[in-house]
């Protein structure tokens, strides 16, 4: 079954190559990695889409745990959890469908973000289905070359019952 | 006052209690070979190959319980001791490796002797350094021994670029470390340890299976209490040989591949595994799937990557073994009550009827060739008041050791678990006398593995490691001819060593003392002369080259179901001897 895992780590050189390193020497797969620096520049964000059983998973979050660079480790599986792509799409068209590209851009929200007069370049941002979507709509019309960040994703907040804020009386 | 890197690297292991550094110098390192040369705390053992010193730093780690430190250069240097952080990786040996670097102006331009240490040594170690500027050394040397030695220990690298250890800065050497994605758990969780102890109490026919943990924790007396309060068996694997005494009545011996009938049988009629400081290796294991099938398993283990790997587990505790099993104690002291005994008689019954059934044996002809058991047991029987550290290389006659070399106390036992490596025995023995210079520090070879690390006997003499080898000569690789005898219908492919040199005069040529014992006669005068000289001495053993190690598991098979002695149609083969395929020509050199 798929998982997403969001690890926290430090950020410095070596350790992408640590936690590929860790996947590759025990045969996990990785389906998609994003890397960037967190609100703290110190530590990095990583999020990991990856496979397997129920036994792989937990090997794979606690050897992701076991490594030193490494802060903390969620399986977003275990709870609500959003998640986004975005890919960047060079359409090259023929001019009379570049009405048809801009109209499918539009359908999804997607954005031109370059145009030249052969091509369009469609920025999307959305779940995996969405960006899949708007790729096979786009494939007729000739996609020229794509470029997708892989998946990012981020747990939802639990709604907790409103809390009825003491009424404030105004001292007169 | 500014040091230099150099300076500040001897500063640092001297803080850190190195009293003895394994050591082979190359361009990049010459600065701290200088500043180790004119100064006397540290004692540098210089090997004749960096694997030597590995192993050396890994025996040396092994005996003592410290970390054991080697320096190597760039290049060369670092991938030559490859292997023995691949083995210290596999065995949970506290080492700290320094490599030298080129300079950081010429990392990655494919300088001379450059590799990336980095990159090499990433997949086994524990976690590994590149100092770029000399301002981090200190710090960094500190995490290295701290990382080393914490938690699951295991081996640490620090790549030192050479203008780093040429370059000042202000000393300080931190007084403590924090890594904040580094916080081993040693307090095992209090529920969970409660319900192991009421597993304990009932468990009718429960085993303790216990791994190398118990000696990295030094749990082994709590261990012995815990056996003793619940009367509970006690399986060891390679890694745990000494933890528990080996001739106390709850000792099963061995498990594994080549462990004991009866603690095979018992693990697998077990109602209860008890793992502490284990990892449920396949040589354990066997069959995964079909591994003690009656059983619940409480895991005790202070890496919690180790737990739920291979088996499943009912009742994990991740802490450290000492801690976990004291707790345990204290619990089981207050409930069980002495009905254990009672509970269990039937279990050690059937324990005490296993062990009469199939008793480890061999049958020595005093006229016959000598039998490789028969030597190894003269050895234990003739040095065990002495205290021995025993030291093996890999193959057939470790089995053996293992077999028949009891060991009553832990760290007595040096040898290469996981990854099997050929070539450990002897730098280890010499690490282990280098820390302890008046104990006998035995090595128990083969002569395929004693050769590859051959160069080391110069490091023994001009050191004065008496260490005393006996090599177990059957001219071959052993459990490889053993494997092709059983599943390759004899076809004797490359294990037949066709070339063995005289190994007493290779010793004799390195300045060492070289012995041998052609016939079972001699066996205990070349041992007694072997422990009466003070050098390091070779003694050459040829042995029946037949001769299988049994019981055995075969790779894939079920702990039950063990092959207890050669299959008939092999003891025929074996009879006709020299017309075993393969072997056509005797060009041995011995005398």
């Amino acid at each position: 079954m798929e998982h997403i895992i969001s690890v926290t780590a430090e950020n410095k050189f070596g350790v992408l190559s640590r936690v590929a390193g860790l996947f590759s020497g025990r045969g996990f797969n990785i389906e998609s990695l994003s890397v960037a620096p967190s609100v703290d520049p110190s530590t990095s964000m990583m999020t990991i889409v990856t496979s397997g059983d129920d036994r792989i998973i937990e090997q794979i979050v606690k050897q992701l745990n076991k490594l030193i660079d490494v802060i903390k480790v969620v399986d977003l599986n275990e709870s609500e959890f959003v998640e986004r792509e975005t890919a960047l799409i060079k359409v090259h068209t023929k001019p009379e469908d570049r009405a048809e590209a801009l109209r499918i851009a539009d359908i999804f929200r997607a954005n031109v973000v370059d145009s030249t007069s052969m091509t369009y370049t469609i920025e999307i941002t959305g779940g995996i289905k969405k960006i899949e979507a708007i790729i096979n709509l786009l494939q007729p019309l000739g996609i020229k070359e794509l470029i997708r960040t892989g998946r990012i994703a981020i747990a939802r907040e639990p709604i907790r019952p409103a809390v009825a804020q003491p009424k404030r009386v105004a001292k007169e | 006052m500014k040091l230099t890197g150099a300076e500040i690297f001897v500063e640092c292991l001297k803080r850190e209690g190195v009293k003895t550094l394994f050591a082979l110098p190359g361009g990049v390192v010459l600065k701290i070979f200088d500043v180790l040369h004119q100064q006397k705390d540290i004692d540098v053992i210089l090997t004749r190959h960096e694997q030597g010193a590995g192993h050396m730093a890994e025996g040396y780690a092994k005996a003592t319980g410290k970390p054991g430190v080697a320096l190597v250069t760039s290049g060369p240097g670092m991938s030559n001791i490859v292997t023995a952080l691949v083995d210290a990786s596999m065995d949970s040996v506290p080492l700290v490796c320094f490599s030298g670097q080129v300079s950081t102006n010429l990392i990655g331009n494919d300088a001379f002797q450059e590799a990336d240490n980095i990159g090499l040594s990433r997949p086994c170690t524990k976690y590994n350094f590149l100092v770029k500027d000399v301002n981090d050394l200190a710090v960094t040397i500190k995490e290295a021994f701290y990382i080393a030695m914490t938690g699951r220990p295991g081996p640490v690298l620090v790549d030192i670029p050479k203008d780093v250890s040429m370059n000042k800065a202000d000393f300080k050497y931190p007084g403590s470390v924090a890594i904040r994605g580094y916080n081993p758990t040693y307090d095992g969780n209090k529920w969970q340890i409660k319900q192991a102890a009421e597993a304990i109490v009932k468990a009718k026919k429960p085993i303790l299976y216990v791994g190398g943990g118990v000696i990295f924790s030094g749990a082994s007396e709590e261990l012995l209490e815990l056996a003793e309060l619940a009367q509970i068996p006690v399986d060891m694997t390679l890694m745990a040989l000494g933890a528990f005494p080996g001739e106390h009545p709850l000792s099963m011996g061995m498990m594994g591949m080549h462990g004991t009938y009866w603690a095979n049988m018992a693990v697998h009629y077990s109602d209860l595994v008890i793992a502490v400081g284990a990892r449920f290796d396949d040589r354990v294991t066997g069959k995964v799937s079909e591994f003690c099938p009656h059983a619940k398993v409480i895991h005790i283990d202070i890496d919690p990557t180790s737990i739920r790997k291979n088996v499943n587990v009912d009742i994990p505790i991740v802490g450290d073994c000492k801690r976990v099993l004291r707790e345990l104690n204290q619990i089981l002291r207050a409930t069980a009550n002495g009905e254990q005994k009672e509970l269990r008689k039937p279990w050690w019954d059937q324990i005490h009827e296993w062990k009469r059934a199939h008793p480890l044996t061999y049958e020595q002809d005093p006229q016959g060739p000598i039998k490789p058991q028969h030597l190894i047991k003269r050895l234990y029987e003739l040095t065990r008041d002495r205290d021995p550290i025993v030291s093996t290389d890999v193959g057939q006659h470790q089995m053996w050791a293992a077999q028949y070399f009891t060991l009553a106390k832990p760290r007595r036992w040096l040898t290469s678990g996981g990854l099997g490596t050929m070539g450990f025995g002897f730098p280890a023995a010499m690490g282990a006398q280098a820390a302890f210079p008046d104990r006998l520090v035995l090595c128990i070879a083969g002569d395929g593995s004693v050769q590859m690390n051959m160069q080391e006997l110069a490091t023994a003499v001009v050191n004065k490691l008496p260490v005393k080898v006996f090599i177990v000569n059957n001219q071959y690789h052993g459990m490889v001819r053993q494997w092709q005898d059983l599943f390759y219908e004899g076809r004797y492919a490359s294990s037949y060593l066709d070339v063995v040199p005289d190994f007493v005069k290779l010793a004799e040529a390195y300045g060492a003392v070289g012995l041998r014992a052609s016939k079972v006669s001699e066996i205990d005068d070349v041992i007694r002369e072997a422990l009466a000289v003070d050098k390091p001495v070779i003694a050459d053993v040829p042995v029946d080259k037949y001769e299988n190690c049994y019981p055995m598991i075969p790779a894939g098979g079920c702990n039950h179901e063990m092959i207890l002695a050669d299959p008939p149609e092999l003891k025929k083969k074996q009879a006709a001897g020299a017309q075993v395929v393969g072997e056509d020509k005797d060009t041995v050199l011995t005398a």
